[in-house]
């Protein structure tokens, strides 16, 4: 197994008396696409912050390619690409002004970027508006150019903070085709999201944090396996007469879920499930199978869902 | 290092100026013109027609004067909305600190661009106020140094007081309670031995009265005591010099707190 790429021991940040990130233990190797999946506030963005140095940890062990982020900062940034949460695009210089400037921060020469700039913006498909101002670009854009100045500097490890919220699903898929790219080239990927299909399309291995804890880790599909069976059945029901379809429920599956909308059937055999729901009489107004998700083990872990 | 990471901070500066400098050329270059013409020029003439205490023309007393002034008002302006705007608008300090430039080379960088644009916009300054007859040449541009000083110790202060503010808006007040007063009454246009014993005091404390000192002892050579007190020149030069430094320090620990928590 190779060295890890970032190495977090009891990890904690505060702020104040407020513990955003509560010793938490991970590791990040390298070729690996790694996933913080949470809700808000659950302290993603803090251990992001600690791991891009730009933010100083409180308490625990952090190193970042061997480096301790406390006292040397520098040469971490100089071989990581840093994709923040809020956009910050200069807006005062145009598209490939906002490449340029980065690689000259990150001390490369003119005639080593200008190529690196074409390279770029063809791979963010925003050739056409390399001397746009970056104030009018659509969100998709403005993010696609993020994630093209994250790679200036050719970075061994590239870290993703929610790169897609607020995009609609064209713009998303686009962005994930750009990310499967990086990564079959071989680059370290760190993502967050609140999006369970964006977790397991692009993470190996993830964890799920909770109120600056991680509650559960390891491949989307080991967490599937282990915190949810293997299939779930949604059911609707006609006003008021959801409490009394959910007495009748007990044991038709392996656990349910009781939500203000729905209520969720977590069963290893869907139409067993169905059968049985049959025999005791009880009608839904709609049912709808389908394959248990991290959502589903969100919910199971914390009780709560991830997207309100 | 540090300087070429300072300096690379200050190209992305350049950059953005190449677009926004239309809308500096006004304060800086248009107002102390106008200034010099309507005080000097206009009411020189009323002045140095009086009782005449002053021992050289009104106009080569303002435009000395007003050249620390600018210096200032320009320096002070670089300290202040820029700042907030690499905060909370223009947000590029946030990006910028995840390369490997520091807050360090932010403060670095944008005082060593201020003092770039402080340099061509006093030489222009002294250039106009000798085509106006009012300074020599060659005293004139040997007063840009300690005119360019005044605006970096501005600049360097003001940038720490800016990253103490949560927002923009006690940024004018600024202005208006503390660089108008300053403008008004540190001997720019009238000798501050014409204040009252205690504004008298009050007025010798501030920086720019050691910046229109400095610049007046070099730009007006051989004046006496009517126009410049008999402080040594080095007094105020170190007054000034210290002003920027604790700016300087004090602006890199405060932008680390601000942007790194
Ligand atoms: N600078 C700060 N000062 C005080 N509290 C902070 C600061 N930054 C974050 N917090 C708090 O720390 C907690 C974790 O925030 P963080 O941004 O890490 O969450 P997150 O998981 O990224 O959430 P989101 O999904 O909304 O981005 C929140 O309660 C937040 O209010
Ligand atoms: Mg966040």
């Amino acid at each position: 197994m190779s060295e890890p790429l970032v190495e977090a021991r009891r990890l904690t940040k505060k702020f104040g008396d407020f513990v955003a990130v509560d010793a938490i233990d991970f590791e990040i190797r390298k070729g690996e696409s790694f996933g913080f999946l949470g809700p808000n506030g659950a302290g993603k963005t803090s251990t992001m912050k600690m791991i891009t140095t730009v933010s100083p940890i409180t308490d625990g062990y952090l190193r970042v390619f061997g480096i301790d982020p406390t006292e040397n900062g520098r040469p971490i940034r100089q071989r990581i690409g840093v994709v923040p949460q809020e956009d910050n695009l200069d807006l005062e210089l145009t598209v490939a002004e906002n490449l340029y400037i980065y690689g000259r921060y990150h001390d490369m020469s003119r005639s080593e970027i200008e190529p690196k700039i074409e390279e770029l913006l063809e791979f963010a498909q925003l050739t056409e508006r390399r001397d746009s101002k970056v104030e009018p670009l659509s969100g998709g854009m403005k993010r696609r150019l993020i994630i093209a100045r994250a790679l200036i500097n050719e970075p061994d490890l590239i870290i993703l903070d929610e790169p897609t919220t607020g995009l609609d699903p064209q713009a998303r898929h686009l962005l994930w085709d750009r990310l499967y790219r990086l990564k079959r080239e071989g680059a370290t990927l760190i993502i967050t999201t609140h999006y369970m299909d964006e977790a397991e399309q692009l993470c190996d291995r993830l964890v799920v944090m909770d109120n600056g804890r991680i509650v559960a880790e390891g491949s989307p599909r080991q967490l599937i396996s282990e915190h949810a069976p293997r299939e779930v059945v949604e059911l609707r029901f006609q006003d008021g007469q959801k409490d009394e379809a959910v007495h009748k429920l007990d044991g038709v599956a392996n656990r349910s879920e009781v939500l203000a909308d729905r209520v969720l059937l977590y069963t290893d055999d869907a139409d067993e499930t169905q059968r049985q729901m049959h025999t005791r009489g009880i009608e839904p107004e709609q049912v709808l199978v389908r394959r248990s998700t991290l959502e589903d083990v969100f919910l199971r872990l914390t009780g709560r869902r991830l997207v309100d | 290092m540090t300087l070429s990471r300072s300096l690379r901070y200050a190209e992305s500066e350049v950059i953005a100026y190449r677009r926004t400098w239309r809308g500096t050329v006004i304060t800086s270059f248009v107002n102390p013109i106008l200034f010099l013409a309507a005080m000097g020029a206009g009411l020189g003439a009323l002045v140095d027609d009086g009782s005449g205490e002053l021992a050289i023309p009104y106009l080569a007393f303002v435009a000395s004067g007003l050249m620390a002034a600018t210096a200032m008002q320009n320096g002070a302006g670089d300290g202040s909305f820029p700042v907030m705007a690499g905060i909370l608008w223009r947000k590029n300090f946030h990006g910028t600190i995840t390369t490997p430039l520091g807050p360090e080379d932010i403060v670095w960088g944008r005082l060593l661009w201020g003092l770039a644009r402080l340099t061509f916009v006093l030489a222009v300054f002294a250039v106009i106020a000798v085509l106006f007859g009012a300074l020599d040449l060659v005293p004139a541009l040997l007063a840009v140094p300690p005119s360019v000083l005044t605006g970096v110790a501005f600049t360097s202060c003001i940038t720490a007081w800016t990253l103490t503010q949560e927002d923009g808006r006690s940024l004018s007040t600024l202005f208006r309670f503390l660089i108008v007063p300053l403008f008004l009454f540190s001997g720019t246009f009238f000798p501050i031995s014409q204040l009252p014993g205690l504004l008298q005091q009050v007025a010798y404390a501030t920086p720019l009265f050691h910046g229109v000192e400095a610049v007046r002892k070099i730009a007006l050579p051989g004046v006496g005591e009517s126009i410049v007190t008999s402080i040594p020149l080095a007094v105020h030069i170190g007054y000034l010099v210290v002003m920027a430094a604790v700016g300087v320090f004090l602006s890199i620990r405060l932008l680390d707190k601000r942007i790194r928590p």
